[in-house]
């Protein structure tokens, strides 16, 4: 019965997706051939979920678009999942894409930095010393992770206590570190205030490495130093951390002193304003904020993040800049994979109406974070969003998370289907 | 259950200036919200706290609405000698909580 509950939540969900992008797909066909005669550019800066997806659908709806895609690295490594990386139960190269299908699509592809934009000359600078002209420029960079908001935390220390905040390198060298770790070891993570990617990443990750210790080294403990006293699906978390992994996760949220004021790297230590606590294994997940390109495209403000009118997606700060995915300030939506592909869509759409000198509509956007707290116990959040008072709100009732008490089969069942997102949205945005 | 966390450094050398860190959690209630019924749920909010050193008061601060649910309050003080802080927490519906530290002073 619960499992009929949550298929008919997703399944009516989607259906209202589907008939959304469906109309909108149909009133951009009526505006090709108004824009078939210019030749309109468009670039695109990112090459992750949002940046690859706007491309793609740009090209999608106006074909003759000239559509450039600007990312340095040949190979995409995406977070979603990286976490069962971690854990030990997933090779890094599952989370690894190129980009030969984007090319194939007619999108060309720029493998380099961007360095520069100037707005009103509407032109990007690339590192080669290339120079690319734009009638509209969309920014999908993404996060960075901030050195110089936690005291100690720089980019030397992140090589000793890894953030493993974007998938690689830093992904495989956490999972090394527990691995070393010997049984009895005590695991520290540090998370960040609000808002960050990935909201319930960092407790999906604490799960999945408990789940490790639990299985291999179940003398170790898990503390979770918390800058928040609330977090995304805690309840559902707590209660699975309770049921599957008792007494070895512990939780401490801002009330009870878990904010983590600094660290020190030469004795693995991460200290509170109350206590210090000297760690194996350390994972610093720290303060973050919009991509570089945004602050350097004059697009961020003083958050470090990036307004944007929430119909289009256009910078409030310069004109024919649009921001997408985690760089945005998505009002109620998180900073997710899955945001940005949706946010992407929606853009990429009223891109296309812009350039054929028409209003965008408002869109509705959806938006589904999956997380597993054992390989086969998956728990999700859903939410629909549209744009209210200049930002995209939650519409209330629309969304919703699994079911606080649910048999064994339907917690296994999201793990499915969580699994199969993963397949869909890198099938659609890579393959 | 309220909880509290107090942090005054174990050792200073005399005239030292040191930090105190404190860090009070409880239920709170702002006070302005309703029940469904309408009827008013009671404010429950810290609105005063106070250290002593030795007994004799060296930081106090009056609370109001908009602070912190849980308030952290950070200051501080000369190290004159060695002996006892003590804490005072107060706050509507008569709630008191309090809190010692000692510091060896050299």
């Amino acid at each position: 019965m619960m499992n009929m509950t949550l298929s008919t939540r997703t399944f009516s969900t989607r259906r209202q997706f589907l008939t959304t992008a469906a109309l909108a797909t149909a009133s951009l066909a009526l505006a090709r051939p108004a824009i078939a005669q210019a030749k309109p550019r468009v670039v695109v800066i990112g090459g992750g979920f949002g940046g690859v997806s706007c491309a793609r659908t740009l090209r999608a709806l106006a074909p003759k678009l000239d559509v450039t895609l600007v990312e340095p690295n040949r190979i995409f490594t995406a977070c979603p999942f990286s976490n069962e990386v971690i854990a030990g139960d997933r090779a890094i190269e599952a989370q690894q894409f190129g980009y030969d299908k984007v090319a194939g699509n007619g999108v060309t592809m720029a493998m380099q930095s961007a360095v520069k934009i100037d707005a009103a000359a509407r032109s990007v600078a690339l590192a080669d010393g290339t120079t690319l002209t734009y009638d509209r420029l969309v920014l999908a960079p993404g996060i960075d992770l901030r050195f110089d908001a936690l005291q100690g935390y720089d980019e030397a220390a992140a090589a000793r206590m890894p953030h493993a905040w974007k998938a690689g390198e830093q992904t495989v060298l956490l999972r090394r570190q527990l691995e070393a770790m010997e049984d009895g070891g005590l695991v520290v993570m540090s998370v960040p205030a609000n808002p960050y990617r990935c909201p319930p990443g960092p407790y999906e990750r604490a799960s999945l490495i408990a789940h490790y210790l639990k299985t291999r080294k179940p003398r170790s403990k898990l503390i979770i130093l918390d800058s928040k006293d609330a977090f995304s699906k805690q309840k559902l978390f707590q209660n699975a951390w309770q049921e599957l992994y008792p007494g070895l996760i512990e939780w401490v949220g801002l009330s009870q002193g878990g904010k983590v004021t600094s660290v020190d790297a030469t004795t693995n230590t991460l200290v509170t304003d109350f206590l210090q606590h000297k760690a194996d294994v350390a994972n610093v997940i720290p303060p973050q904020r919009a991509g570089r390109i945004a602050a350097i495209a004059g697009v961020a403000d003083r958050s470090g993040w990036c307004p944007i009118d929430p119909v289009s997606f256009e910078s409030k700060q310069a004109p024919n800049i649009h921001v997408i995915g985690d760089a945005c300030i998505g009002g109620g939506m998180p900073k997710s994979a899955f945001s940005a592909n949706a946010q992407a869509k929606a853009c990429a759409s009223a891109i296309v109406t812009l350039l054929a000198g028409e209003a965008p509509a408002a869109p509705k956007l959806i938006n589904t974070c999956y997380s597993l707290v054992a390989p086969d116990y998956g728990i999700s959040i859903a939410g629909v969003y549209a744009p209210k008072n200049g930002l995209l709100t939650d519409i209330e009732g629309a969304g919703g998370t699994s079911p606080i008490d649910a048999p064994p089969a339907v917690r296994n069942q999201e793990a499915v289907y969580a699994r199969a997102w993963f397949g869909t949205i890198t099938g659609e945005v890579f393959g | 259950m309220p909880s509290t966390l107090i942090n005054v450094p174990p050792t200073a050398k005399r005239g030292d200036i040191i930090e105190i860190k404190t860090l009070m959690s409880h239920i709170m209630e702002t006070g302005y919200r309703h029940t469904e019924t309408g009827a008013v749920v009671p404010r429950n909010i810290i609105t005063g706290f106070r250290c002593r050193y030795n007994g004799v008061e060296v930081f106090r601060a009056d609370l109001f609405p908009a602070f912190s649910a849980n308030p952290f309050i950070s200051f501080f003080t000369v190290a004159t000698d060695s002996g006892r802080f003590e804490f005072e927490w107060t706050g509507d519906n008569g709630f008191q909580e309090t809190a010692t530290a000692d510091i060896t002073v050299s």
